[in-house]
């Protein structure tokens, strides 16, 4: 068989095991971090093993390398299964993998020995910045151009999601990165002040917004269609949902700069874009759950399909409070909190990381012809993961709370009533709590990991066969 | 020309836009070509892994 009549399942397999070897590398890091903050003795006084440098490390492992991972397997799988072609070239498909790995390692080598830009999720220093460019626009080749020899006429809802993260993220990537080298491991970004801030937060917004949200999208419209049996529960609304979405986010990044230097009239605009981003995002949300409408029975019997679920449920669950948050009044207690990083955790664990597990438990099969080894060890998996991301918010909700009301409290004479070393002291309880509840996700990525290697160890790789072209329209 | 004309029509446009939107997903004329794309995902014969969802019910 020529390869023109086959997909091609090599660069897919690659990337979607990866997603779970980094999906533990990063999951680790952070439940490290989480115990240094219970326990700062953990860092054993060594520079490299400290909280600032283990902290980007771990939000770039888990965001780029396993986030990253995983939009790389499911586009690549979902834009050939939907165009009905193979990917446009297995040369540069394969230097999108091996490139992205080498980013990998470049982060996980310069962040601990303190390299770093400074900027919030765009850590990594010029030269990686520089080799980031040449994957991505090697991305977005072989990506539309599997799009442009397309059999199928239409472009199926899930590519377009795919093609604006691919879009954006380049553009974000390219503005935000932009900076001066001076030497070979150092660079000033070319923006000062607070135009440098609202730079800075327009791409960590979108970043958010595109790498992981509308990626994840893309996903949940083709995987999740999948696993049910039937098709998402209404295209016109996955239209709308689209083009509502990108609309919208681009604009929310000033709610990161409340009632700081940035103008009030920015700030504002930040806060009205968050709050109407609720309706897109849970347009998507309907869409992504109305799907099973007429099959809800599924869910008891499909637990991939309740992975599947659940993290759309967290998906609206943390579009509702991000909005809320947005708020200016509701950010003048929340902002500097633990909530924000209860928050973030509600989308990463509860949404991202759960939809990608759910994706892989669906690929894995699929790129090995093979069943899953166990249905019980995915249920296993599903209930750890599930109690670790309930432990872990809500001990964040009742701590940064807590915190944002003991920094505004004050005495009848206007002094401040607790010192700031008094609310960290008071964050200990929850900060363990917040630690449990990450071992406990990570144990359920551990709990996947042996279910995929026993399901495919000794399978050899299944070959995906392109339908004829009478089939296509 | 003031500032706040510009947004009062940049506001109208984008609103016009987001009607239009609606309006054309939801024209019966592309009711069709919608329920063909929502099956794009089903439109071909994809030699699954045996179904062991219902295989470990039916076995307890």
């Amino acid at each position: 068989m020529t390869d023109q009549q086959t997909y091609n399942y090599t660069v897919v397999r690659q990337f979607a095991i990866m997603t779970i070897v980094w999906g533990i590398v990063g999951m680790l890091v952070g439940v490290i971090i989480a115990a240094q903050l219970a326990w700062p003795v953990l860092n054993f006084d060594i520079p490299w093993l400290t909280f600032g440098r283990l902290r980007p490390l771990h939000t770039n492992a888990v965001i780029f390398a396993f986030g990253g991972s995983a939009l790389f397997a499911s586009s690549y799988y979902i834009v050939q299964h939907t165009c009905h072609v193979r990917l446009l070239s297995d040369k540069l498909a394969a230097f999108t993998f091996w490139g992205w790995q080498l980013i990998i390692l470049s982060a996980a080598i310069t962040l601990p020995l303190g390299i770093t830009t400074s900027k919030e999720y765009a850590e990594l220093e010029w030269p990686i910045d520089i080799l980031i460019t040449l994957v991505w626009v090697s991305y977005a080749l072989v990506f539309f151009g599997t799009i442009l020899k397309r059999r199928v006429p239409h472009i199926y809802v899930a590519n377009w999601f795919f093609g604006a993260f691919i879009i954006t993220v380049a553009i974000l990537h390219i503005f935000n990165s932009a900076a001066v080298p001076v030497s070979m491991l150092k660079s000033y970004s070319v923006y000062a002040g607070v135009q440098d801030a609202m730079v800075q937060w327009w791409y960590g917004h979108n970043a958010v917004g595109f790498f992981l949200t509308a990626g994840f999208l893309g996903m949940m419209y083709y995987f999740v269609p999948k696993q049910a049996g039937r098709p998402v529960y209404s295209y016109r609304l996955s239209v709308v949902h689209f083009w509502a979405l990108i609309f919208t986010y681009i604009w929310a990044g000033p709610h990161h700069l409340h009632y700081t230097a940035l103008p009030d009239w920015a700030q504002s605009l930040g806060m009205v874009m968050s709050l109407i981003l609720l309706a897109p995002s849970w347009g998507g949300m309907i869409n992504g759950i109305m799907t099973l409408s007429g099959a809800w029975e599924k869910l008891r019997t499909d637990p991939v399909l309740r992975l599947l679920i659940v993290s759309i449920s967290f998906y609206g669950m943390s579009t509702f409070e991000g909005p809320m948050m947005s708020i200016k009044t509701v950010n003048a207690l929340s902002h500097y909190t633990d909530w924000t990083i209860g928050h973030v955790h509600s989308g990463a664990l509860g949404w991202v990381a759960l939809v990608s597990m759910g994706s892989l438990y669906y690929l894995i099969p699929r790129l090995f012809n093979r069943d899953l080894y166990s249905l019980k060890l995915v249920e296993v998996h599903f209930w750890t993961a599930t109690i670790g991301i309930v432990l872990y918010i809500a001990s964040m909700w009742v701590a940064g709370i807590m915190q944002g009301l003991m920094w505004r409290a004050t005495n009848a004479d206007g002094t401040l009533t607790y010192s700031f070393v008094e609310s960290v002291q008071a964050m200990h309880p929850y900060f363990i709590v917040r630690f449990l509840g990450g071992a406990f996700f990570l144990f359920g990525a551990l709990v996947m990991a042996w279910n995929i290697w026993k399901t495919i160890a000794g399978a050899k790789p299944a070959v995906g066969v392109i339908p004829a072209p009478a089939a296509a329209h | 020309m003031d500032y706040s004309l510009i947004q009062t029509i940049w506001t109208v446009v984008v609103m016009v836009l987001f009607v239009g939107i609606v309006i054309w997903a939801w024209s019966g004329k592309r009711k069709q070509r919608f329920d063909e794309a929502a099956n794009i995902p089903f439109s071909e014969d994809e030699p699954t892994p045996t179904d062991n969802i219902s295989k470990e019910n039916s076995h307890g």
